[in-house]
């Protein structure tokens, strides 16, 4: 099935990517924006949903500077296998 | 003393690194997918951009065949030295503490660095002294060393940092000055700046000869621990 | 014409192509038949400007290109010359303006990518790359995004791949406002007898496709991109630009020089503007032979490609190669080992058909000659404009007093240091460089050792005014040309060869013409006097906008060699005490300098003539010297004259100096004048006198504290307007205004 993985910046850590967009928005008129942090988004075919947490763990994101988010698609619950589209 | 560097897809300062340690010792190429190490007598983790840097840097080259044998290599005590996208390699092995984050600047930096010797008793700095001056350049985009606050406190306490940046001199942000730091037994090293590149009064400055020279002081340098 | 055959797509659609009516006519007449889509679209390629030449061919026969160094002359990827002890040294610069005009990070990237194929493709190890940038004036919002994002592509492509950038140079001009020049230029050291050529060879002989997976990247580039003025609605045309990977190049590299040093391959070359069609045609060109090719072989990065756009795909980081069948086995293992895909997609035929397959049966053929050496060339025709055809810069606040015209200068956009570009850049990996960029007038670069020499080295420059080339085409060519020299001599180094990109505007109309012709004899005749052959180069023509065309700009990157890395001297005065020289006679002009430019006065129609065998001359003198050690410093006098050279050299070795001038008429001049053929050089007192005493110059001053002054007349003389005190920390604050900008 089709999962999307959304890894940022942990919270507290210095994110100047963030910081250099955040900075850049005003600069075009685009005021009133706050905690912009730029990460990473990764789309995967999985045949088995469970072990995305291990794979978040082991490789897709280093947990010691960055935090991630599982979305499975369509709105099946997280772990439950629904028909591939 | 015989070093061994390894060659990832995308290693870039893997033959330099190999001639620096030619310079005290002797040096051959180790490749990746073959998890012998040829017994060499200490392994080199090069700079570069292993797997492109995709995903994370230093994230896919510490699943290849050859960083398993790294890995009981150092445990058993030999001495590792991971320089730039090698120390990333190195974190994200699990072998060193922290992590390395982009510079606060987020572009490359290539540039002559000051820096201060923090140990002397890492397998590497053991024939410098402490608050010796060292020359030596760095170059990387991802170089911000980070590690939680009580981490860093503790590798202080432990006499882990390595290599500090001179006042004035740190390039990329990185947490209380750091350049390089050592697991807790000192023969694991992991550093930023690149000795390499510092060993031919021609190409630049001589303090990097200083780190290769130190692993071939004295006997016994599996006991290094 | 007869109507359009069922199923061709006809004239309307060649057009649009971008082919004219009688070159429509004339693939008719060679086919006898019209052409398809797949046969047109590898036509109108084939035949555009970027891969024909039509426009400059004939002119580019008229430079010399032979010499007794010369490996390999133009024609092959890259040129090459001998560099002693059995190593050759390729080298060449190409153009990727149009695709950094759309989209600079990629557009850069990927210049510097072919580039560094064309020199692999040959057999040599990429060792050094070079950029040449041209933007519009930095106070545009515009131009500082170009110049960024150009700047980190660069970096990016080259720093991965571990290759160094070790010089480059880059100029702010407002009219490269809209078309930026980003030209890259890289040089490879070879076994001589390793380099290959790219002639396929041998009927039977099977053809390998290898690297990057092909997608619709960069469709129609090359015609669409390289070969018409960009407009408005430059947006739309942003899908058709490359995507480059370096990490794919890196291991493609790799490969492609273990597959040679195993001697697995026939002939080798890469793909780059045209694709596969361009790769494949010129190598059934260079041996005679015919190419069948099944396009449902070639992996794709999307199933539904038509056989047209896999021919004219322009996805980066592939190379073609002609194999042996008893080596097909070999090549794909060596292929596997690097990580790289490798398919065999056809084969060498006899005859001289390129015949394009898909599943075995044919969807297109074409005979090789027509494709590839019967586009028409064309006659310019070349008109001298009645006046400038470049409104004067808009400046206009310099200040009028010496010192603040000095520091007004050192903070200039041309003139700014380049530190916050170049430590972007890996100048190091390889272990190779001996100068870093900005410690001397070239870059130096080590060789292995040999036989009586401990420490050979090359060295590089690049360089190309194209503002004073605006003024004078034929005497700003030869200046680029003599620049070079002059930047190689500095640290002692001999010229052996040169390449060349010429960046100009539309050349069917009469005035870029002129331009272009005027260059390339300016280009000539400077080779021809200081004996140094022209290898190789590249033409990138329609530069220009609705605003009219960019600046004429040749650029032109110089090799040289030298026997002693360790002497090749820095640009930076290095000692206290130091006697400091001018060497060379030159009568320096302000018409068209950096002051002028600043000041905002319009460009004159012409400039003084270089004397070549004076500043050869010079430059001999100053190379002699440096080479027997005798200096402790030598820099060129080039952009803001000899004040700016001064100062470059206190900056660059944090010392003073006292100079004293003699007195004359135009003190402005002697101070900011340019004009291409002095040197300012450094070093004990009694060794500047006996090279001043051979090489024409007069000692001026000594190297001594933390300021530059610079004063007139007998030295009893008090103050003197025109005099200059400025504090060597002054000026390198005033030499920062590019970190202030882009970093």
């Amino acid at each position: 099935m089709r999962a999307r993985v959304l890894v940022r910046p942990k919270q507290g850590i210095l994110d100047p990517q963030g910081q250099a967009v955040e900075r850049a928005l005003p600069a075009l008129g685009f005021s009133g924006v706050r905690g912009v942090h730029v990460g990473r988004l990764i789309e995967l075919e999985v045949e088995d949903p469970s072990r995305l947490e291990e794979m978040c763990q082991r490789l897709l994101a280093n947990p010691l500077i960055e935090d991630y988010e599982v979305q499975l698609d369509g709105t099946a619950p997280e772990g439950h296998a629904s028909a591939a589209p | 003393m015989r070093f061994g560097v390894i060659r990832f897809p995308g290693s870039c300062d893997e033959v330099d690194a190999q001639l620096a340690a030619a310079r005290v010792g002797e040096a051959q190429l180790l490749w990746h997918a073959d998890p012998d190490l040829h017994g060499v007598d200490a392994v080199i983790v090069p700079g570069g951009f292993s797997y492109g840097d995709y995903l994370r840097v230093g994230a896919i080259a510490r699943f290849a065949a050859v960083m398993e044998s790294v890995v009981g290599f150092a445990r058993q005590g030999g001495p590792v030295l991971g320089i730039c996208n090698g120390f990333q390699v190195l974190c994200e092995a699990g072998l060193l503490p922290g992590a390395l984050l982009p510079n606060v600047g987020l572009r490359f930096v290539c540039r002559q660095a000051e820096l201060e010797v923090v140990t002397d008793r890492s397998a590497f700095t053991r024939a410098c002294s402490r608050a010796e001056r060292l020359s030596i350049p760095v170059k990387h985009t991802t170089g911000r060393y980070y590690a939680p606050e009580e981490t860093l406190d503790e590798l202080e306490a432990a006499d882990q940092i390595v290599l500090r940046y001179a006042p004035g001199q740190n390039p990329n942000g990185s947490a209380r000055e750091i350049a390089g730091v050592c697991n807790r037994e000192g023969n694991v090293v992991g550093l930023m700046p690149h000795p390499e590149h510092a060993v031919d009064p021609l190409t630049g400055s001589t303090s990097g000869l200083k780190l290769f020279a130190s692993v071939c002081e004295g006997d016994g340098v599996r006991a290094a621990a | 014409m007869a109507a359009t055959a069922p199923g061709a797509p006809g004239l309307e659609r060649a057009q649009l192509l971008g082919l004219t009516e009688p070159e429509y006519a004339l693939i008719v007449e060679k086919l006898a038949r019209e052409p398809n889509e797949v046969e047109l679209a590898m036509f109108s390629l084939m035949w555009s400007e970027h891969c024909a030449y039509k426009h400059s061919k004939k002119l580019l026969r008229t430079l010399p290109t032979e010499g007794p160094r010369v490996v390999m002359g133009p024609g092959e990827n890259a040129g090459a010359v001998d560099v002693g002890d059995g190593l050759a040294l390729a080298f060449k610069v190409e153009s990727h303006n149009h695709p950094s005009a759309v989209e600079p990070f990629q557009g850069a990237a990927t210049g510097v990518g072919g580039i560094l194929r064309d020199i692999f493709a040959i057999g040599a190890r990429p060792i050094a790359v070079l950029d040449s940038l041209r933007f519009g004036e930095l106070d545009s919002d515009r131009s500082r995004y170009l110049l960024d994002r150009a700047v980190a592509g660069i970096g990016h492509y080259g720093n991965s791949i571990g290759v160094p950038t070790v010089g480059g140079e880059v100029y702010f001009e407002a009219p490269y406002e809209q078309n930026c020049l980003i030209n890259a230029m890289c040089l490879g050291l070879a076994d001589r007898e390793r380099l290959i050529r790219s002639a396929a060879t041998g009927p039977g002989n099977v053809l390998v496709l290898f690297g990057a997976s092909t997608g619709r990247d960069g469709i129609g580039g090359a015609s669409v991109l390289a070969s018409a003025e960009l407009g408005v609605g430059d947006e739309a045309k942003r899908p058709s630009v490359q995507i480059g990977d370096p990490f794919e190049e890196k291991k493609l590299l790799e490969c492609s020089l273990e597959l040679l040093e195993r001697g697995l391959l026939v002939a080798l070359q890469d793909l780059g503007a045209a694709g596969l069609t361009s790769s494949a045609a010129e190598m059934a060109s260079k041996g005679e032979v015919g190419l069948d090719i099944d396009v449902a072989r070639v992996p794709l990065r999307e199933a539904d490609m038509e056989p047209f756009e896999i021919m004219v795909s322009e996805s980066q980081e592939r190379m073609l190669c002609v194999v042996e069948p008893e080596h097909v086995t070999a090549v794909l293992e060596v292929c596997a080992r690097w990580e790289t895909r490798a398919t065999a997609i056809g084969e060498v035929t006899e005859g001289g058909a390129l015949r394009i397959l898909r599943d075995g049966g044919p969807v297109g053929q074409l005979p090789v000659a027509a494709l590839v050496d019967e586009c028409p060339l064309y006659d310019l025709t070349p008109e001298r404009p009645d006046a400038q055809l470049y409104p004067a810069p808009s400046g206009g606040s310099a200040p009028t007093d010496a010192g603040g015209a000095l520091l007004a200068l050192m903070g200039s956009s041309n003139l700014s240091s380049r530190r916050p570009v170049f430590e972007q850049y890996d100048c190091l990996v390889q272990s190779r460089t001996a100068r870093r960029p900005e410690q001397a007038d070239a870059a130096v670069l080590l060789l292995p050792a040999r036989p009586g020499q401990e420490h050979p080295a090359l060295a590089v420059s690049i360089d190309g005014n194209g503002r004073r080339v605006a003024c004078d085409p034929y005497q700003g060519t030869i200046e680029a040309v003599l620049e070079c020299v002059a930047n190689l001599a500095c640290v002692g180094a001999e010229p052996l060869g040169l390449t060349n990109c010429l960046n100009f505007g539309n050349p069917e109309k009469p005035h870029v013409a002129w331009q272009l012709s005027q260059c390339v004899r300016g280009l000539g005749d400077a080779c021809r006097a200081l004996g140094v052959p022209v290898v190789g180069g590249n033409v990138s023509l329609y530069n220009e906008t609705a605003d009219g065309p960019i600046y004429p700009t040749p650029v032109v990157g110089m090799v040289g060699e030298l026997p002693d890395a360790l002497r090749a001297a820095g640009l930076g005065f290095s000692r206290e005490g130091d006697a400091i020289a001018v060497i060379g006679s030159v009568t320096p002009q302000l018409a068209g300098s950096e002051l002028a430019k600043l000041r905002g006065e319009a460009l004159p129609e012409q400039l003084p003539a270089p004397d070549i065998a004076a500043v050869s001359r010079a430059a001999a003198v100053v190379r002699e010297a440096v080479r027997a050690g005798e200096l402790s410093s030598a820099h060129d006098v080039a952009e803001g004259g000899l004040a700016v050279a001064l100062a470059e050299c206190c900056l660059a070795g944090q010392l003073g100096a006292r100079v004293r001038l003699e007195a004359a008429d135009g003190l402005e001049a002697a101070l900011f004048g340019e004009g291409v053929g002095r040197f300012v050089v450094s070093g004990p007192c009694d060794r500047v006198q006996e090279v001043v005493g051979r090489g024409g110059g007069k000692v001026v001053g000594r190297v001594q504290g933390d300021h530059l002054q610079i004063t007139f007349g007998p030295e009893t003389k008090a103050t003197a307007e025109g005099e200059i005190d400025v504090g060597v920390g002054e000026l390198g604050q005033a030499h920062r205004t590019l970190s202030g900008t882009i970093a």
